[in-house]
């Protein structure tokens, strides 16, 4: 996340309204808390730990999906593990025995395509079925079950998450049309 | 100028991959730079390894854009790979191989073979140029303040196996690139030097003065032998290269061939007929089922999946499996057979008529290849003139197969085998890891190596050099006239040094290119130069490709016969310089340069 310096208005804005946030909001003020002792990893990854537009306050942030990305990825694990190809097609009709050799298929270049261009990890490393204990809500752990009460949460995990900590699509050159995520083949003789 | 950085490029067979090491760091470290390049339609990513695929677009097709450049028809790396599969006839794969076959013009357009009409042919150092120029372009947009390799120092990597010839060639290609700062390496001593940086300083409590490194090196097309001694040098230690083995084309490539073959003769019992594209993903199938069986002691087999070639993924897909018995049968007992070590490799006589093919090792099993290599360097006996003939003591791994521990584990237990029979201690495993990157980074360290930075292996040419005479005799019908061969560079000649003049006189005809037989001896260590040989042993002396000379008429009459001497020199950048020089001079030092990679003749297979 590049850090730049706010002009003096903005800063008189952002001080009188964070004043409210951080009398409203605990996990905001947890938030500049740990700001204030330079906790704040640089890491673009992590969230981001202040919002600086005053719009943010107000309503939910919102963004469209950044299609040219999910359709790379499309193509990725097509062209891996002919992932579309499975996918797309009526498997009711088959039996076990044959859709197992094609996820074999699937699995395996999917797992090559994603591992070639992804870090994914669990978001917990704690085994699943062991009891846990959360010290403060987080979006990092999901609550489900008998969801009440107030932190600290106790329960058993019953999945560790993912989390993709870096990913790195290819660079797009020239005309393409990233729609086209398979183009036919037609064998010359 | 003064250069940033030392870089080291593997330039292999089936991968290509450069390191790099900041000259002026006060503790230098070698980095591998990932490549740029294109590994699908139109997507440009960074990988650490450069497939050696060189791919020809069609006129159907876009440009292969890189984003240095928007309108290239051409492309290296994943894509070509991948789409050679998929077109096979406009695809360059092996051009290493190539470049160190006599047997076509290396400077002449003829690769791809069998292309289409459409495609212009390129030179096998055209297409080496192309992957170092592609290399050149990815440092440049990776590093954009740091200019290009041409103002680097570089280390190019070569088979030790590589003859004067094909060293030749590799660093006309460099130069071709731009690459103004080039020395060659062998790749065994490059994979030593990434074992030694990785092990910093602490290596030298593993190896001893004394101590013999065997390395064993199998990459995807090749497998190169050589000797490393730990010597005592001046009161430390110091390490010498003593010997290399033949130009062996047999690696990885091969083995899962063979695989596939097994599989696809199972299925075609089976009645399911496999088509060109279903081979070829079979190879690719059996690779990673044989990664699996290799690594996972548990499995007894792997399924193997030919995916239908259509959309309808279930239905048309066919399913074979490779099982464990057929990975030891094939793999290991075909490729890494436990033999004795008096099991030398089966020669195939050559037909007289050949297809224009790459000469493929004709016997697949490594360890005999092995067993020839140290019968003739480690366990000669002293009496047959081969100079300090003694056994390993330590062996390195290099090269991509071996990463599967069940094959590494073969070699070593065969090697002990022979060294305890002949009553010699066992040979330990020097520890090496990331084999595939390792001989990019052995090359860098080499440069810093070079600036004082590290021990250097000495070792000199790998080979004594002969040109072939004719003996003077009247010519009988059917017979050859005898060849005598004259020493012109001893074995093991340092970089930059001078062989001594040969007193002998050869006859050449100004104006005419005169050709003579060429031949290099691995065994032969003490000849000096001018030595002249009537005979020698089978196997003792191998013929190279021929050399040729052309005396310009300038001062002389064409047609007239001159005197001269052949002089050897190594030169700085590790290439063997052959000149001939006027017994009687018309200027001061006349002296011509002798081409030494031109076309082999086809009747001189030895």
């Amino acid at each position: 996340m590049t850090v730049t310096s706010l002009p003096l208005l903005s800063r008189i804005w952002l001080s009188w309204l964070t004043t409210f946030r951080i009398l409203f909001d605990g996990r905001f003020a947890a938030q500049v808390l740990a700001l204030r002792a330079g906790q704040v990893s640089d890491d673009s990854s992590a969230p981001p730990a202040l919002p600086i537009t005053p719009a943010d306050s107000a309503r939910a942030h919102s963004r469209p999906p950044a299609a040219d990305a999910a359709l790379q990825l499309l193509a990725l694990l097509q062209r891996e593990g002919r992932f579309l190809d499975f996918v797309q097609q009526d498997v009711a009709a088959f039996p076990d025995a044959e859709i197992g050799a094609a996820a074999r298929v699937v699995h395996e270049g999917c797992r090559r395509a994603i591992r070639a261009h992804a870090r994914v990890v669990s978001v917990r490393t704690e085994a699943e079925g062991a009891p846990l204990t959360l010290e403060r809500a987080s979006e990092d752990v999901k609550l489900v079950g008998n969801v009440a009460g107030s932190a600290p949460f106790r329960g058993v995990l019953r999945h560790r998450g993912w989390r993709v900590e870096e990913l790195k699509l290819p660079t797009m050159v020239g005309e393409h049309d990233l729609t086209l995520v398979a183009p036919a083949e037609l064998e010359l003789s | 100028m003064s250069s940033k950085f030392v870089v080291g490029i593997d330039l292999g067979t089936t991968h290509s991959a450069l390191a790099m090491a900041e000259l002026s760091a006060t503790d230098p470290h070698v980095t591998v730079l990932e490549i740029e390049q294109l590994v699908g339609a139109g997507a440009v990513a960074k990988r650490a390894l450069l497939p050696s695929f060189l791919y020809f677009a069609h006129e159907s097709e876009p440009a292969l854009a890189l984003p240095w450049d928007a309108e290239r028809r051409f492309c290296v790396g994943e894509l070509a790979r991948s789409r050679g599969a998929e077109a096979p006839q406009r695809v360059i794969a092996s051009a290493k191989s190539w470049l160190s076959y006599g047997g076509i013009d290396r400077r002449a357009g003829n690769l791809p073979l069998g292309a289409p009409d459409d495609i212009e042919k390129i030179s096998p150092v055209e297409t080496s140029f192309r992957f170092l120029d592609h290399l050149n372009e990815a440092f440049r947009a990776a590093r954009p303040a740091d200019g290009d390799l041409s103002e680097q120092e570089v280390v190019l990597t070569v088979p030790a196996s590589f003859d004067a010839g094909a060293r030749d060639l590799t660093v006309e290609a460099a130069l071709a690139a731009g690459f103004e700062q080039v020395t060659l390496l062998e790749e065994p001593q490059a994979a030593l030097y990434a074992w030694i940086e990785r092990n910093g300083d602490a290596w030298r409590s593993h190896l001893h003065a004394g101590d013999r490194v065997l390395v064993v090196d199998i990459g995807g097309g090749t497998t190169d032998f050589s000797l490393i001694d730990a010597v005592e040098q001046e009161g430390s230690l110091g390490l010498s290269r003593v010997a290399v083995g033949d130009h062996i084309l047999l690696g990885g490539d091969n083995m899962d061939l063979a695989l596939a073959h097994v599989v696809g003769q199972e299925l075609a019992e089976q009645g399911k007929e496999l088509d060109r594209f279903q081979l070829g993903a079979l190879a690719h199938a059996c690779r990673s089922a044989k990664e699996k069986l290799l690594s996972d002691a548990s499995l007894q087999e792997v399924a193997v999946v030919l995916p239908s070639r259509g959309s309808q993924l279930l239905g048309g897909s066919i399913r074979g499996e490779l099982r464990r018995d057929q990975v030891e049968r094939y793999l290991l007992e075909g490729f890494f057979p436990a033999v004795a070590a008096t099991d030398l490799p089966k020669v195939r006589a050559r037909a007289g008529l050949t297809q224009v093919g790459l000469p493929y090792a004709s016997d697949a099993a490594i360890t005999k290849h092995l067993a020839a290599f140290l019968a003739r360097h480690a366990f000669a006996e002293p009496a047959t003139g081969a100079a300090d003939s003694r056994p390993p003591t330590a062996i390195l791994f290099n090269g991509g197969v071996l990463k599967a521990e069940i094959l590494r584990t073969r070699v070593i237990d065969t090697l002990n085998g022979w060294l305890e029979q002949r009553g010699s201690a066992k040979a330990r495993v020097l520890p090496g890891e990331d084999l595939d990157l390792a001989v990019a980074r052995g090359a860098a360290y080499y440069g810093l190596v070079r600036h004082g930075r590290g021990l250097r292996i000495r070792g000199g040419t790998a080979r004594a050099y002969y040109v072939g005479i004719e003996s003077p005799m009247p010519a009988l019908p059917g017979l050859e006239p005898p060849v005598f061969a004259l020493c012109v560079a001893p074995f093991g000649m340092e970089e930059g040094t001078q062989a001594a003049l040969p007193p002998q006189e050869l006859f050449v005809v100004v104006g005419e290119p005169v050709t003579f037989r060429f031949f290099g001896s691995s065994t032969r260590r003490s000849d000096p130069a001018g030595s002249v040989l009537e005979r020698w042993r089978p196997g003792e002396l191998e013929e190279l490709p021929k050399i040729e000379l052309v005396l310009p008429p300038a001062g002389r009459a064409a047609g007239d016969v001159v005197a001269v001497h052949l002089q050897a020199s190594v030169t700085a950048i590790g290439t063997l310089k052959l000149e001939a020089i006027a017994q009687t001079p018309l200027v001061a030092d006349e002296r011509w340069q002798i081409e030494l990679s031109v076309r082999h003749g086809s009747s001189s297979d030895a």
